[in-house]
């Protein structure tokens, strides 16, 4: 019997060292911890600072954080301003591993004064974010560079077949209806790379509580623009949406996903996923 | 000009006329209760029971979402539940009934925020907390519009006693044994009332509309019916004048509402004619033989 349990202690306590045959990585929010995971396959054991729904844009780093920093071999960052702050504590808590900006190589859209950190939400970017960390893993485990390699191939040509399905999709909502209101300030790469206009009503606060003045120039918009769909992820109250949707006339649009995938059981719990899951909102609100 | 700003955003826009018609019902509902509610010296009793709704309301909202009537009976319940045990409380015990009325109120809030919070997002407990008159559906103005016109009905059906109670509760008593009765009656109201405001205001600035008129019209008249009337019209004017706010300056409606409505009493504190600061300092000469 106690030897059992020693036996049981033992392989608990050697787990984490079986684990270490693999490469550690940490990346800073969901996204590119899928990306990480569809390079590295079972060569790579990849946390994410940010879980699940969770906001990148309002991270706090926390001590646990730090220790999976510490652990990691590889630290994966978006750049382009996503972290923010953090970015500093990010790489001062890496220690001796490596810290590469996934979004190195891509031009950067405007989000007013500053770069727009969003830029995965074009497929033709997020190839380019998988072939930086294909690289960035290879310098770390050059012993596994012919998987990587073979892994980065078979998941770059599924983005390839996801962006012909995303035109082939959009394609499908004429021309002139592929505009709508929003308050989501993240899908302008989404927007530039397949021609939909993500309109921000004007003067709107995206945090505050919508005030009437706020209502009424969306719906204001909508009329004048004859937008065919809203939308909106301030406006949470179900019942002020139904508001502006029947004075409007315009079609309320689902929960679009952009800066967190979901739980393995959620809508979106990959990039494919994610995307695929917001063509469809957006097509089912346009068409 | 003046259309434009004061009519116009009125006729355009669906949300505005519901909104307003909301704040005018429950104007005409809440502020008599509140002119009572001041006159007895429990004006911090709607306070209490409006943090007392809150875990009833929030039951109702794990049961069936954002549903009007779960939340709405939610309420209801939790709130006379607390103003009974208050009562109980007070008679069977030494404790008074506001220290009572406290503790219950308080035990509830927790229970309700642990609710919510249990519910997980902290933008649900918002709309517990500020309501939303601009996002009113039909099916709520009409519980409003209920709420205002059943009140209306019972005051007037328990106002004698009630209004004797308020002036001498002994001889109220030594009279008549309606006083327990008009007295739950009238908590009823009051919880009833909150109910109806929280869907437009929220559990907390639906105590505003009912409390700050009725502190505005003390200052214009000694006279009951009067200052009734002064705080249904205060409490109409507040709703009218806090939307127009929100509409014109982009502040978010409900708080607009009850700002105005504190601006009315702060003016009425200076200048009104019953006790007003300014009548004090400068008080009108007596006629002299």
């Amino acid at each position: 019997m106690m030897r059992w349990l020693v036996a049981a202690l033992v392989a608990m306590v050697a787990a984490p060292a079986l684990a270490q045959g693999k490469v550690n990585v940490a990346t800073s929010f969901t996204i590119l911890a899928d990306f990480a995971r569809n390079v590295g396959g079972d060569r790579v054991e990849v946390v994410s600072l940010v879980g699940p729904n969770g906001d990148a844009h309002s991270y706090v780093p926390s001590p646990a954080d730090a220790k999976k920093l510490a652990d990691a071999k590889l630290v994966i960052l978006n750049g382009l301003g996503l972290e923010g702050s953090t970015e500093r504590f990010m790489r001062a808590a890496a220690k001796d591993a490596k810290v590469i900006v996934a979004s190195d190589g891509i031009t950067p859209l405007r989000l007013g004064n500053d770069p727009d950190p969003h830029a995965w939400q074009s497929v033709a970017n997020a190839k380019i974010y998988v072939a930086n960390i294909r690289d960035a893993l290879i310098a770390v485990d050059p012993a596994s560079k012919s998987t990587f390699e073979a892994n980065a191939a078979a998941y770059l040509s599924r983005l390839d077949a996801l962006g012909i399905e995303v035109k082939a999709e959009i394609a499908k909502i004429p021309p002139d209806r592929r505009k709508l209101v929003t308050t989501h300030d993240a899908f302008g790469y989404f927007g530039t790379a397949y021609e939909i206009a993500f309109i921000a009503p004007h003067g709107v606060s995206t945090e505050a509580q919508a005030s009437a003045r706020d209502v009424a120039r969306i719906i204001a918009q909508i009329r004048a623009q004859k937008i065919p769909a809203v939308f909106l992820e301030n406006v949470t109250d179900p019942r002020l949406l139904e508001r502006i949707a029947r004075e409007s006339g315009a079609r309320i649009g689902g929960t679009l996903y952009s800066d967190a995938l979901t739980e393995p059981n959620g809508p979106a719990p990959t990039y494919i996923n994610m995307v695929r899951h917001n063509v469809q909102e957006l097509v089912a609100a346009l068409r | 000009m003046p259309y434009d700003i004061l009519i116009a955003p009125f006729l355009e826009f669906d949300f505005m006329r519901r909104a307003l018609v909301a704040a005018l019902a429950l104007a005409l509902g809440a502020a008599p209760i509140g002119v009572i509610l001041m006159l007895r010296r429990m004006s911090l009793m709607g306070d209490a029971m409006a943090h007392a709704i809150l875990p009833g309301a929030a039951v109702g909202f794990l049961v069936a979402g954002l549903n009007l009537f779960a939340m709405s009976i939610g309420g209801l319940i939790a709130g006379l539940l607390v103003a009974l045990l208050a009562g109980v409380v007070a008679r069977v015990t030494e404790l008074k009934e506001d220290a009572s009325l406290a503790a219950f109120f308080l035990v509830s809030l927790a229970l309700g925020v642990t609710i919510v919070s249990a519910r997980g997002t902290n933008i649900d407990l918002l709309h517990f907390l500020f309501g939303n008159v601009l996002g009113l559906d039909a099916a709520s103005l009409v519980l409003i519009a209920a709420i205002s016109t059943l009140s209306l009905l019972i005051l007037a059906l328990i106002w004698r006693p009630l209004v004797l109670e308020c002036v001498d509760p002994g001889f109220l008593r030594s009279i008549s044994r309606a006083g327990a009765p008009v007295h739950i009656a009238f908590l009823g109201l009051v919880v009833l009332n909150l109910v109806g405001g929280f869907q437009a205001l929220g559990t907390l600035l639906a105590v505003g509309l009912m409390m700050l008129p009725a502190f505005t019209a003390r200052f214009w008249t000694r006279d009951i019916t009067a200052m009734i009337l002064v705080a249904v019209l205060t409490g109409a004017l507040s709703g009218y004048i806090g939307l127009l706010l929100s509409f014109h300056a982009g502040v978010a409606a409900g708080p607009a509402i009850i700002l105005v409505a504190g601006a009315l009493y702060i003016g009425s504190v200076l200048a009104g004619p019953v006790g007003g600061v300014l009548r004090q300092l400068f008080p009108k000469r007596h006629l002299e033989a």
